[in-house]
């Protein structure tokens, strides 16, 4: 029974670990394009800003990122922070993290098309935003989905340094109730949920490459 | 009228002078065979004539409109982006390594752009897509994918897709430079029959035979300027330049078979 009980604890904190997985995939991806855009732009201030940002935001430490977000607003606005604001500091941190890293897989695999396809498509007729949306986007896509998987299975991990905030994720919640018990068994069943939680996302991955193998 | 005109086009890659005062103009069904050897400066005149490249002086003019042109210090100043897209439904282009759109089957490669690019109906441009792959001997293939095809067949592919566009004139950039040398045949029977139904096309190419027979004109490039140029016969069997006729005797010391 006690095992039992320790899964019901643990299956509520996995729903705030999946809500905080989730809406950072969605909002780091779609961010990430636009941090791989303006890295690469012609316009050479924005492209060294994205640069020195992307390089501190892969150079510091998630947990300090976390933490200087979570703080922010009460030391440069002086507001109060509410309890509420933990998930959205957490998923600001961890979006705009992951962005800094799917922005330079993205950059990657942007610059891996060859210069023959936007060539063929200016020669076309197609605009600047029709050959990216329609030409190199998709063939990106297909590039960089292995390294995306790497990425995406290291934040189902990193959810867990939502803690340093005290954000009530699966490891936090875990890790309170292993202290009430004096007993690491908690821990042991979160890491099974984390296991088997990579295992879906790594077969979902694995059938969208799949899916894309229709073109070389 | 010519239906195309690049005037006295000046090109640097750095210190590098790849185009001395090159002029050429098309008339309409005309077939121009531009050859010279590597780094002669061929192939960027192509790419200046498409665009992809920008001239440092020179204009450039389909059918009397300006896409380029000269300012009063001689340095070439572009039309607006969108004249420039106008313009580029005037011609078509096929590159040597073809450049077919991988992630589109064949029937998309060739109907994206007018759907897309010239907004018209996809009825109506499919229809015309699957007229086009019989015409190049490709029925049956439109759900394929680049990738699945022959080089020869990509190749064509990549001319039905210029065509779709229902252009006024062809670019070719050694068209079967990247093919192997049974697969060329097929390329250049497609080029013969565009010759035939009097296509405007401008052919950067090293098939000597090819380039007689078809060409109404030949135009010989040597160092980034224009040696020679005229009726194919006189220029590729008998030239008058000293150039000329180095270039083509390699060719035939190579037992490349110019007849």
């Amino acid at each position: 029974m006690m095992f039992l009980s320790i899964v019901r604890q643990i299956i509520g904190g996995f729903g705030t670990t999946l809500l905080l997985f989730f809406f950072t995939l969605l909002f780091s991806m779609p961010l990430g394009i636009l941090f791989a855009v303006a890295r690469m732009s012609k316009f050479k201030p924005l492209q060294m800003f994205m640069q020195v940002f992307i390089s501190i935001l892969r150079g510091t430490p998630l947990m300090l990122q976390l933490i200087v977000v979570f703080f922010m607003p009460f030391y440069v606005f002086g507001l109060k922070l509410s309890t509420g604001w933990r998930l959205y500091a957490a998923l600001i941190g961890f979006s705009i993290n992951y962005a800094a890293y799917f922005g330079e897989i993205f950059r990657a695999g942007i610059q891996a098309v060859p210069t023959g396809q936007r060539e063929a498509a200016e020669v076309l007729g197609f605009t600047r935003m029709q050959t990216f949306w329609r030409i190199v986007f998709p063939q990106m896509v297909k590039r960089v989905v292995p390294p995306v998987t790497n990425e995406v299975i290291t934040l189902v991990k990193d959810t867990s340094m939502a803690f340093a905030i005290a954000y009530a994720e699966m490891f936090t919640m875990a890790k309170q109730v292993a202290a009430q018990m004096s007993n690491i068994l908690p821990l042991f069943v979160a890491g099974i949920f984390y296991y088997v939680f990579n295992i879906v996302v790594a077969g979902i991955m694995g059938m969208i490459e799949k899916k894309l193998d229709y073109f070389e | 009228m010519s239906l195309f005109e690049i005037n006295n086009v000046g090109k640097s890659f750095g210190d590098l002078k790849v185009l001395h005062d090159i002029s050429v103009k098309v008339e309409e069904g005309e077939v121009v065979a531009i050859i010279g050897p590597s780094g002669s400066g061929k192939s960027t005149l192509l790419r200046c004539a498409t665009m992809l490249e920008t001239m440092d002086s020179g204009s450039l003019i389909y059918l009397g409109e300006k896409a380029a042109q000269n300012d009063a210090q001689g340095r070439t100043v572009y039309a607006s982006p969108a004249e420039l897209r106008r313009i580029k439904g005037y011609f078509g282009l096929v590159f040597q390594n073809f450049n077919l759109f991988p992630h589109f089957s064949v029937l998309r490669n060739l109907t994206e752009a007018p759907v897309h690019v010239q907004k018209r109906d996809r009825k109506e441009v499919e229809k015309e897509a699957l007229e086009l792959l019989a015409k190049i001997g490709l029925s049956g293939k439109e759900n394929y994918y680049p990738q699945q095809l022959s080089g020869g067949q990509q190749q064509r592919v990549a001319i039905a897709r210029a065509l779709a566009m229902k252009p006024k004139m062809l670019f070719f950039d050694e068209p079967t430079s990247a093919l192997d040398p049974e697969l060329t045949g097929e390329i250049l029977k497609v080029i013969r029959q565009l010759a035939a139904i009097k296509m405007t096309m401008v052919i950067v190419t090293h098939e000597m035979g090819f380039a007689r027979d078809v060409a109404d004109r030949v135009i010989f490039m040597d160092g980034g300027y224009i040696i020679e140029e005229g009726d194919p016969h006189d220029v590729i069997s008998n030239p008058r330049e000293g150039r000329t006729k180095q270039f083509l005797a390699r060719f035939s010391d190579q037992g490349m078979d110019i007849d």
